[in-house]
């Protein structure tokens, strides 16, 4: 992995790619906090997984650990059509968010595969109550076109439980 | 008089167990809506009812091995559950006998002693104090730690008491146990909690909670989404035949919503089958109905594998055994706030396609992330903002009243949770009076 860093270095990260992955998740972001949520789901692959582990464990996986949340397209997709109904009460009406998204590291890169990791920082404000959300991002992005897809996103919280948060209702 | 309840809006006082208002004759049962805001009427709870009933702890598998522990707060108490190296299962104290820091830090884990960071004393995993370095002269049994006045396990599900002089778990338990059973016989080799606890919080009474796990009237208008969700995944219509739903009053408060024979929308890991899970997943749901017929009967193997439930245990433990099973606490922190621990319970020894199937299904509806439970907590929440509108007092739980077959969407486990509430209560007042 080292060697496959020193090598995406030297050629890529002049070539912008950095730049160019962050890029992707800012905008990401901006979809996210616009609740322009059919354009964030156009960002996944068909293959792709959406996965926030359970608060105790961050690290564990299914099905050792069940997670908050473990989503195939078909099943993000749902949640998508969840949020935008007016049905989905707690997020109706929506809550207003902001993703903050730093700490940006291109971990590996094999062929038109990225590992990247980020820390992140989402607040919540709905009612009259303020929540965030800390933890850090775990993508596989694909490169495909020249653009970005998301393979693999995956949310590991830091806060040990939701005992401020309540739910994860949103998408993070 | 502390039962008395400081008087609000100007009207006369009014006792905690009259908060509670029943009449057969006019079919009516209200419940007063300070019983979910009032401070004092939540001191009276946690001395009448979370210091005298039964409360659950956690299960047996979750201290499988001999030495192994976890740390957990029931109803503001810091417990260590246990299984010491002879098998023996504990509830202790967290707490040192010499000046009060807890000696278990870790949420869980395994060893051969609990140790004090402040002096240095160290207990055995049986609690025997083995060591407190410059004072040889201290080892007797009252500085063991302690443990809880009561333990009782009932098919894994392990519960504690802080009331000396309570009922065997057994009894307490009464017609619940028909429950606890029939989840337990779901694994041939026993059961098991999966991962650790989904802890979350609802800014609402733990009363609320408690009445939400057994209120069969809120589905299709709170869990629309999700039923939409898998109408669109299954392709079928998952209109239930209301015809078949039962309620059970086990005594005690306990109390639940049945459908028996299976008409739920969802399928059940074990073992009901749906379209949705593929020709593969029926051959092994087969398999496993065999498996549980030959173990059970065939009459036993139906309802268990076939039925969905819905229930709590007096106060605060739900059990949902549906599209997956679910274990969750609650515990007030204020009149307006609780904290829950939810856990995932499934069969020891499960084969990875059935716990997959059990985990999706666990993680869409019941997990705080899902597709149900958030809406859940908002309509909780949304309960508390308003109790605090004057004028409008009572809520009305009337529905059914006077019925001699209960249906699901009645309020009758409502009202069986809230007779137990009433009588406990009332006792408290009875006995300052005396």
């Amino acid at each position: 992995m080292l060697a496959d860093r020193e090598n995406m270095q030297a050629q890529e990260l002049s070539n912008g790619v950095q730049q160019q992955v962050e890029q992707f998740l800012y905008r990401e972001a901006m979809l996210l906090d616009g609740w322009r949520l059919e354009e964030w789901l156009a960002l996944f692959t068909q293959d792709a997984r959406y996965t926030v582990p359970s608060t105790e464990v961050p690290e564990g996986h299914p099905p050792e650990y069940p997670a908050l949340i473990d989503d195939d397209i078909k099943r993000l997709r749902g949640r998508v059509t969840r949020l935008m109904s007016r049905h989905a009460h707690r997020e109706h009406p929506w809550s207003r968010t902001r993703h903050f998204v730093s700490n940006v590291l291109i971990t590996a890169m094999h062929g038109e595969e990225l590992s990247v990791t980020a820390a992140f920082m989402v607040y919540r404000f709905r009612n009259g109550r303020a929540t965030q959300y800390v933890g850090r991002y775990l993508y596989s992005l694909a490169r495909i076109d020249g653009g970005l897809k998301i393979r693999q996103k995956r949310a590991e919280l830091d806060m040990g439980g939701l005992w401020n948060q309540g739910t994860v209702s949103i998408l993070l | 008089m502390s039962a008395m309840i400081r008087p609000a809006f100007g009207k006369a006082e009014i006792r905690a167990a009259e908060m509670v208002v029943e009449d057969a004759r006019r079919g009516l049962f209200k419940v007063h809506r300070r019983a979910f805001t009032d401070e004092q009427v939540l001191e009276i709870e946690r001395r009448v009812i979370f210091d005298h009933c039964w409360l659950y702890l956690g299960h047996a598998s979750e201290v499988e091995l001999p030495g192994s522990f976890v740390t957990r707060e029931i109803a503001g108490r810091q417990l260590i559950f246990s299984r010491d190296r002879d098998g023996k299962l504990h509830a202790f104290y967290n707490t040192c006998s010499h000046r009060g820091a807890m000696v278990c830090r870790e949420p869980k884990g395994r060893g051969r002693s609990f140790y004090c960071a402040y002096h240095g004393w160290a207990y055995s995993d049986g609690g025997v104090l083995i060591d407190a370095p410059g004072r040889e002269g201290v080892h007797h049994a009252e500085l063991n730690l302690q443990e809880v006045p009561k333990l009782g396990d009932y098919c894994g599900f392990v519960f504690v008491c802080f009331d000396p002089a309570a009922e065997s778990l057994e009894d307490y338990l009464a017609g619940a146990r028909d429950l606890l059973e029939i989840v337990a016989e779901q694994g041939a080799g026993g059961m098991e909690i999966i991962g650790g606890s989904h802890q979350h919080s609802i800014d609402a009474n733990w009363k609320l909670l408690a009445e939400n796990s057994i209120d069969g009237y809120h589905a299709r208008t709170v869990h629309s989404t999700y039923l939409e969700y898998l109408e669109s995944r299954d392709g079928k219509s998952h209109a239930p035949a209301a015809i078949d739903r039962i309620t059970h009053d086990w005594g005690n408060g306990h109390t639940a919503m049945e459908n028996p024979t299976g008409a739920l929308a969802w399928g059940r890991p074990c073992a009901r089958w749906v379209p949705g899970w593929g020709e593969e997943a029926r051959q092994e749901i087969d398999a496993l109905m065999l498996e549980l017929a030959g173990r059970l009967g065939e009459e036993r193997a139906r309802r268990v594998a076939h039925g969905d439930r819905n229930a709590v245990i007096f106060p605060n433990l739900v059990v949902n055994d549906i599209m997956a099973v679910t274990v969750r606490t609650f515990y007030p922190v204020s009149p307006h706030h609780m904290v829950v621990d939810a856990w995932a319970l499934g069969p020891k020894g499960e084969s990875a396609s059935s716990r997959e199937r059990r985990l999706r299904n666990f993680v869409e509806f019941l997990g705080p992330a899902g597709f149900a439970t958030p809406d859940d907590m908002e309509l909780l929440e949304l309960c508390q903002k308003s109790f605090g509108n004057r004028g409008l007092e009572w809520n009305d739980l009337s529905q059914g009243m006077g019925s001699r077959q209960p249906v699901k969407i009645d309020d009758q486990q409502l009202r069986t949770f809230w007779r137990r509430w009433r009588d406990l209560m009332a006792a408290d007042g009875a006995a300052e009076e005396k």
